[in-house]
């Protein structure tokens, strides 16, 4: 292509174990005998359940209701009835618990009336509120509400929105397979990206070793008729995390203190572009999508699975052979194991991977580092992990956060090349773990020590006012007041105590954003940063 | 609920997938890449080194063993990580090879012992064993230090074993300067003879750097840039280190050819062809960016051309890479890069 490429510096070649899984088209998976539908799916907050217990509900039904703009909604992925909305086993490393839909299908898989958005003569804003409602968000692994991510930044103009079908990580084939089969859908899709942000290109990039998928993309912008441009980048992990993709696209660099509209890009996963595509022009909401199947299994593919399947049935199609040892979601580079078969298939989950110990040799013993410094040159955001390392065992987290931590997307490609075998992703998640329960601690004591001195003022300022009444009764009983005076003493003790109530209501917002934060730290979706596959 | 658990504790933290590469394996190139070197001295200066590189390398790892047992540490990791070798490597290669055999075992215990385990072990010394040896014997030792095989001679192996043994009785008759003690030697008791006369004398001096040393030279450079081929080392500080020495030697000469050599005699004779590839990179005691590794190699060169030319000793490797070993942390602070994002336009 004529597009200059940039490069990011640093990334990791790992062997891609891409072929298995791409070699049969999408398949169907088939109805499970039951589905489990976490109320939590998104970066923000957890959908509020909309249905009761016994309830019939039909293939597409709102189930859980968006709570607030960063929230998305949670729908039902086939007709059947509500057995329970309780506790279970989520997807997530912990093994904690979350707040479900358990579903039993009916075997009908009878839609709710299904209505194509109008979205060329809605507002904006109505559409972004319908693809909230529509439970779309981000399905690179990210999960973050794609609607928010649709508003241009007010200061700068939109330069470009760029469709990330790169999928680098080792393993997931679920984007190319997407690409080659739907890549018309993908388009649609990426068009109204365009139509609500207005940028100058949309650029939709794609890692050099899914040429079939390039092709058909280009096909499909072709015959489509828009001026998108398709660029193959080189394949290098981690291309597809947001921040390289837009850096070897445009060669912007956003730093962890800016959000990407400020710069002017904004980035979208193709699985995104497709679901928001099948939701406008087809009245689908996102209850379903591709997730990969592969590693120890007789069968390796793509699937079309609903979301809340669990993975007992989801991996039982291909059949893992006996040796298996254990269960990963997303790529061997980020991903992480399955706490157990019964917790289901989420938004997120763009990939499992059935291990085996030929497939994964147990790690070798840790050795100290050797300051070879290996790490820093594969550090995608140029920090120097064995700094950080050192700095994050010994705990001294103020250090840390001077060498930038904050800017770690925890890729993995440290770790990847250390000689020593240090896990030092795991390192760095410990340190921003402390780092953000600090922030918040400080945080808590701001807000009560704002509230204690606006008390004390308020005393203070109740003890003047008496004093002043009654020097004012004593002024008018001796009968020599100067009304003008009066009154201005009135209008500034208003304004005094207009601007202490602002103050304290100042202190008010300031705790309950401290709250929405923890809120917005306990998302689900395992991954702080936007990785495709 | 919980009987569906599977979570098999292998999984811990990604990523799950690594690269082929262990500690192990980078020492494992570094004694491979030392091996044309000792070779080639074993041909040319004497077989005794083989017999001095095995008295270190049972030395040091009998001193790393029972270092890790006193401080508790598993052996089996450790004592195969072949760190320990390639310290006890780069002792014999700097010691005289005819040095007695208690010579090289203090060195060994002074670098396994001291310089390394003191400090914390693999990873954490922030000099360079071998050279915190080599400094510290030739300070107590000085004499012995100086005692070079005479290469004009053909001294026998069994002489020299015997030196080693310390059985020797005419160790004088075996022994000569090496070619960078000679010319200093020279340059003091003749001001006024140029240089170049001196040099002209290849029986000592050789083509380039000393007779027979600069082959060895020529070798551990052979060596060096295949360790750069296999990306076990970064150019950035052997550049820099060649650059100090051959800049100031070049303007040295370039100053004065009669009282000062040529960079070429300086590049190689010595040790610094071996401190180029094997000593200043040594990632634990020199600096991570690259920036700083120029800025390290780049300081020691300049260091070490000082002290042989300036100083009292006929080398200065080891002194120079000892105090840039200080200045390592310093370098790193102020050549940290700037992250992604962060960079001034």
């Amino acid at each position: 292509m004529l597009r200059k490429l940039f490069r990011f510096k640093g990334g990791v070649e790992p062997v891609t174990h891409k072929s298995a899984s791409a070699q049969a088209p999408i398949g169907k998976h088939p109805l499970p005998s039951q589905l489990i539908l976490p109320l939590h799916q998104n970066v923000g907050a957890r959908a509020i359940p909309c249905v009761r217990v016994g309830e019939t509900v039909l293939k597409g039904q709102r189930i859980g209701a968006a709570d607030g703009w960063i929230s998305a909604a949670v729908h039902a992925p086939t007709s059947g009835k509500v057995l329970a909305i309780e506790d279970r086993l989520a997807t997530h490393p912990s093994g904690l618990s979350t707040l479900s839909v358990i579903i039993e299908p009916d075997g009908l898989d009878t839609w709710i009336e299904r209505r194509p958005l109008d979205y060329a003569t809605l507002a904006p804003d109505e559409v972004r509120k319908a693809l909230r409602d529509a439970g779309i968000v981000g399905l690179g692994g990210a999960v973050f509400p794609t609607h928010a991510k649709l508003s241009a930044a007010k200061s700068t103009a939109m330069e470009f929105v760029v469709i990330n079908g790169a999928e680098c990580e080792p393993f997931v084939t679920c984007d190319d397979l997407l690409m080659r089969e739907r890549a018309e859908d993908i388009v649609h899709g990426a068009s109204i990206f365009r139509d609500l942000l207005e940028p100058r290109r949309v650029l939709i990039g794609i890692e050099d070793n899914k040429p079939e998928a390039a092709v058909a993309m280009r096909r499909a912008v072709e015959t489509l008729g828009f001026d998108f441009e398709v660029v193959v980048v080189p394949t290098r992990y981690p291309t597809g995390a947001a921040k390289q993709l837009i850096r070897v696209l445009t060669g912007k660099e956003i730093p962890s203190t800016r959000r990407s509209p400020e710069m002017g890009v904004q980035c979208f996963n193709v699985g995104t572009a497709y679901s928001t595509w099948r939701f406008v022009a087809f009245g689908e909401p996102l209850i379903s999508r591709i997730v990969t199947l592969t590693g120890n299994v007789k069968i390796a593919g793509n699937w079309e699975t609903l979301i809340g399947t669990p993975f007992g049935e989801f991996v039982a199609i291909g059949c893992p052979k006996p040796d298996t040892g254990g269960f990963l979601m997303g790529g061997p580079m980020m991903g992480f194991e399955i706490p157990g078969l019964s917790a289901p298939v989420v938004k997120a989950c763009n990939c499992v991977i059935v291990a085996a110990t030929p497939l994964f040799p147990p790690p070798r013993p840790e050795m100290p580092c050797i300051r070879c410094g290996a790490c820093a040159h594969v550090c995608p955001h140029e920090l120097q992990p064995f700094e950080l390392y050192r700095f994050s065992r010994a705990k001294k987290f103020d250090k840390t956060i001077k060498l930038s931590i904050d800017e770690c997307i925890e890729c993995g490609c440290c770790a990847y090349v250390c000689p020593s075998r240090i896990p030092l992703v795991r390192y760095f998640r410990f340190a921003k773990s402390e780092i953000a329960a600090r922030r918040k601690e400080t945080e808590k004591a701001a807000a009560t020590r704002f509230r204690i001195e606006g008390r004390k003022k308020r005393d203070e300022r109740m003890k003047a006012e008496k004093a002043e009444r009654l020097q004012k009764a004593t002024a008018k009983t001796s009968g020599a007041g100067d009304a003008d005076a009066t009154k201005r003493a009135l209008i500034e003790a208003a304004v005094e105590r207009a601007r202490l109530q602002r103050e304290t209501q100042a202190a008010k917002n300031a705790e309950t954003a401290g709250n929405r934060e923890t809120a917005l730290e306990k998302n689900p979706a395992v991954r702080p940063n936007d990785v495709a596959g | 609920m919980s009987r569906d658990r599977i979570h098999t504790m292998r999984f811990i933290s990604p990523p799950y997938l690594s690269q082929n590469k262990s500690v192990r394996s980078l020492m494992v190139k570094v004694l491979l890449a030392l091996l044309p070197g000792v070779a080639v001295y074993a041909c040319l200066i004497g077989p005794a080194i083989l017999l001095q590189m095995v008295i270190a390398s049972a030395t040091a790892l009998f001193a790393e063993a029972a270092m890790l047992k006193l401080r508790g540490k598993p052996l089996g990791p450790f004592l195969s990580d072949g760190s320990a070798l390639v310290t006890s490597w780069l002792i014999a290669l700097t010691f005289p090879p005819i040095a007695p055999w208690w010579l090289t075992v203090s060195g060994a215990l002074i670098a396994i012992v001291i310089a390394k385990h003191l400090y914390g072990g693999l990873g954490q010394n922030p000099f360079n064993p071998a050279m915190v040896a080599f400094a510290a014997c030739i300070v107590s030792f000085p004499a012995l230090m100086s005692q070079w095989p005479s290469v004009t001679l053909d001294t026998r192996f069994t002489d020299q074993i015997l030196a080693v043994l310390g059985l020797s009785r005419n160790l004088d008759a075996l022994t000569s300067a090496t070619p960078l003690d000679a010319l200093k030697t020279a340059l003091r008791i003749s001001p006024e003879t140029p240089i170049a006369t001196m040099l002209s004398d290849t029986k000592i001096y050789g083509l380039a750097g000393g007779r027979a040393w600069e082959c060895v030279a020529a070798a551990y450079f052979l060596g060096g840039l295949w360790l750069l081929r296999c990306k076990v080392i970064r150019w950035h500080a052997p550049a820099g280190f060649l650059f100090g020495v051959v800049a100031l030697s070049a303007a040295c000469w370039f100053f004065d050819p009669g009282r000062f050599a040529s960079p070429l005699f300086h590049t190689f004779s010595g040790g610094v062809l071996l401190g180029a590839f094997f000593i200043v990179t040594d990632p634990v005691s020199g600096c991570a960016s690259d920036m700083g590794k120029m800025i390290f190699g780049f300081s020691a060169g300049i260091l070490a051309y000082t002290i042989r030319v300036f100083g009292g000793y006929p080398d200065g490797v080891a002194f120079s890479v000892l105090i840039l070993n200080v200045c390592a942390p310093l370098i790193d602070l102020l050549t940290r890069p700037p992250v992604f994002g962060m960079k001034k336009k």
